[in-house]
């Protein structure tokens, strides 16, 4: 048993989705350590993006707990749980991350936004996201470009650098380095890894790509942590 | 910094958004415009006639006196004897009186015969004067001066001479006793513009060998001759009055109407223009009708354009969402954006009625004879602006919402 509470405790959560595309989702138990990396792998349609949006609370478990850094997501209102979830959590999407149109800047400060604990801790937003982009291998002049005119690699490595800004606790994941190279996938995780390491943040990605496996503290496999069941019900 | 993003958004989609911002800016122009065009001709039609207190004509309706004394258009139905214009005109509140004789024409233009006073003593526009732009005031019998419209369409110079005819659309010609043109008047945009004015002894001496409405066969009488006669006329059509004291104005019309040796009128010539302009008006009312329907065309097309740039923003608003935004962020947005569009269009717009008043102001006046001053936004049109933006607000509603449900659909995570 680890000594810490765990920043993110899933139990006996059960989420359905009905209609035509019926699909029923069971997790008994998954537990996050503070400052630990983890990586759940599950090929598509294996219910990740339902995990994701039960752990964010945009949509609520028929049944069992979510707790996110203590709190039962369940017991707060839907824009209790935007708030929450801006304050706690950073996001990487596969891609597609950035407003195109905005500034790196701006892209980066969004969260911040929402999240008032994040905006506290931050203090001088224009500094932070300059370190940031430092500390993740980006020129500074990349600052006040539109976030559209960037490579692929440096789109993810600003999301990274949005996610991480203000320290949530935890940082979520999903496929952020699908659209990657083998080497740039490597050195990605490296760059983030540092950063989360620095604040004790909590990494968890989400992918169906076990090559990535070594550089994880903990490696999960969908299948292991969840019952899936597609069809009606 | 949101207000910033919304910004972004929009130039990021410049060309639609720019499309609609101009169809909004054209229509809230057009508007305007029409506004303008509406108050400007309402304010140069009471302004036709100024600083005469009252008209007096053989009795009639008020409206068909003003349209004949005035405007120049149907006849009277019955003259004033000279007597009676002299017994009013004799009055001791009559400050002024100014004779008009109408009944012949020259081409498709009325002759008004009148005294020199005439042109000292009708005004247009508040207050201003007519003003010779060549030549002057007739001086002998048979001089003629035209107004700007008669010159400019029959391309008259100063001394060329015209033939008055007898009666309107006549082809029995006065052509005896040809005028002269002693002078050509400025340009009015009113119906002077279009008037040939002699003096009241020349419309007797043109019909001294004429006998009810028929010349007398083999009669005629040398220039000469009637110089050295008696032409004092027997009737005249209508009189401008103007009183001594405006207080004693209502104390003559009543006096006028109920004289008593012939049944005339006497009409204050702003209130039968309003009563003229009632029956006008129902076409700027319609006008302002199809104007203001061409603001609601144009913000229906911008709700058009926020709905199909939905599904391209599903991104843009997961996005929002990942980072915290509640669904009502993401409302707030698309009817932030739809403001901002409705007010830059706007804006624009009326930059654009300013801008075609400074081109066309000049035009406008020289061709119509509309003045239309250039000044700074009135509160009515402050508040059209505010409620094309309002309604902007209510017409992006529709998209902002259907935005917000898909949002809270999609959640974070967007399959396009």
């Amino acid at each position: 048993m680890p000594q810490t509470s765990p920043i993110l405790t899933l139990k006996d959560v059960q989420y359905r989705w009905s209609g035509r595309a019926a699909f029923d989702l069971r997790i008994r138990a998954l537990n996050l350590q503070p400052a630990e990396t983890v990586l759940v792998l599950g090929e598509s349609g294996s219910g990740k993006s339902t995990l994701l949006s039960l752990i964010c609370g945009t949509i609520l478990a028929q049944s069992g707990q979510v707790i996110c850094a203590g709190q039962d997501i369940a017991a707060l209102s839907a824009s209790q749980r935007d708030k929450f979830r801006a304050d706690h959590i950073g996001l990487i999407f596969q891609q597609f991350n950035l407003l195109p149109f905005a500034s790196v800047q701006d892209n980066i400060a969004l969260p911040l936004q929402f999240a008032k604990q994040r905006r506290e801790r931050v203090g001088d937003m224009t500094a932070e996201a300059k370190r940031l982009c430092q500390d993740l291998g980006l020129p500074d002049e990349v600052l006040t470009a539109r976030a559209g005119t960037l490579s692929v690699g440096q789109q993810q490595r600003v999301a990274a650098a949005r996610a991480l800004i203000g320290t949530p606790p935890l940082i979520i994941a999903d496929e952020p380095t699908s659209a990657l190279d083998a080497a740039s996938q490597s050195t990605f995780l490296d760059l983030l890894f540092a950063q989360s390491q620095a604040h004790e943040t909590t990494v968890m990605m989400v992918s169906h790509d076990a090559r990535l496996s070594n550089q994880f503290d903990r490696v999960l496999h969908m299948s292991d942590i969840c019952e899936t069941a597609r069809g009606a019900l | 910094m949101i207000l910033r993003l919304a910004f972004g958004s929009l130039l990021a989609r410049a060309l639609t958004v720019s499309m609609t911002i101009l169809a909004i800016a054209l229509s809230v122009a057009l508007f305007l415009g029409v506004e303008k065009l509406r108050t400007g001709a309402k304010a140069s039609f009471a302004d036709t006639i100024s600083g005469t207190d009252l008209i007096v004509g053989a009795r009639s309706g008020s409206v068909q006196l003003l349209l004949y004394s005035v405007f120049r258009i149907g006849n009277a139905t019955n003259n004033v004897t000279w007597e009676s214009y002299q017994d009013i005109a004799a009055r001791p509140d009559v400050d002024w009186a100014v004779p008009i004789s109408l009944g012949d024409s020259h081409r498709q233009f009325r002759v008004m015969g009148t005294t020199p006073e005439f042109f000292e003593r009708y005004k247009y526009r508040s207050g201003r004067s007519l003003a010779m732009k060549s030549g002057l005031v007739m001086d002998d019998l048979f001089d003629a001066v035209v107004g700007a419209d008669v010159a400019e369409t029959l391309g008259y110079d100063i001394n060329d001479p015209i033939v008055v005819s007898h009666g309107i659309a006549s082809f029995a010609d006065h052509k005896d006793q040809p005028f002269r043109i002693s002078g050509i008047l400025e340009k009015t945009g009113t119906p002077v513009d279009r008037t040939v004015i002699v003096s009241l002894e020349a419309i007797e001496a043109i019909h001294v060998d004429w006998n009810n409405g028929a010349q007398i066969r083999g009669q005629s009488t040398s220039a000469d001759v009637i110089r050295g006669m008696d032409l004092q006329p027997q009737a005249i059509t209508a009189a401008l009055i103007g009183t001594k004291s405006r207080l004693q104005v209502f104390n003559l019309q009543r006096a006028i109407n109920e004289y008593r040796s012939e049944p005339l009128l006497a009409i204050l010539p702003g209130v039968a223009l309003q009563e003229l302009w009632q029956i006008v008006g129902i076409a700027e009312t319609a006008l302002v009708g199809v104007s203001a329907m061409v603001v609601v065309t144009a913000l229906i097309g911008m709700m058009a354009t926020i709905f199909s740039s939905l599904n391209e923003r599903r991104r843009e608003m997961a996005i929002f969402r990942a980072m915290g935004a509640r669904p009502s962020v993401v409302l707030g947005l698309l009817i932030l954006e739809a403001a901002l569009m409705a007010l830059i269009g706007a804006v624009l717009g009326l930059g654009l009625v300013y801008l075609g008043l400074w081109i066309g102001q000049p035009l406008i006046d020289s061709a119509f004879g509309l003045w239309l001053p250039i000044e700074a936004p009135k509160l009515t049109e402050i508040y059209v602006l505010v409620a094309v933006v309002f309604a902007s607000v209510i017409v992006s509603m529709v998209p902002a919402i259907r935005a917000y449900r898909m949002s809270l659909a999609d959640g974070m995570t967007v399959r396009v």
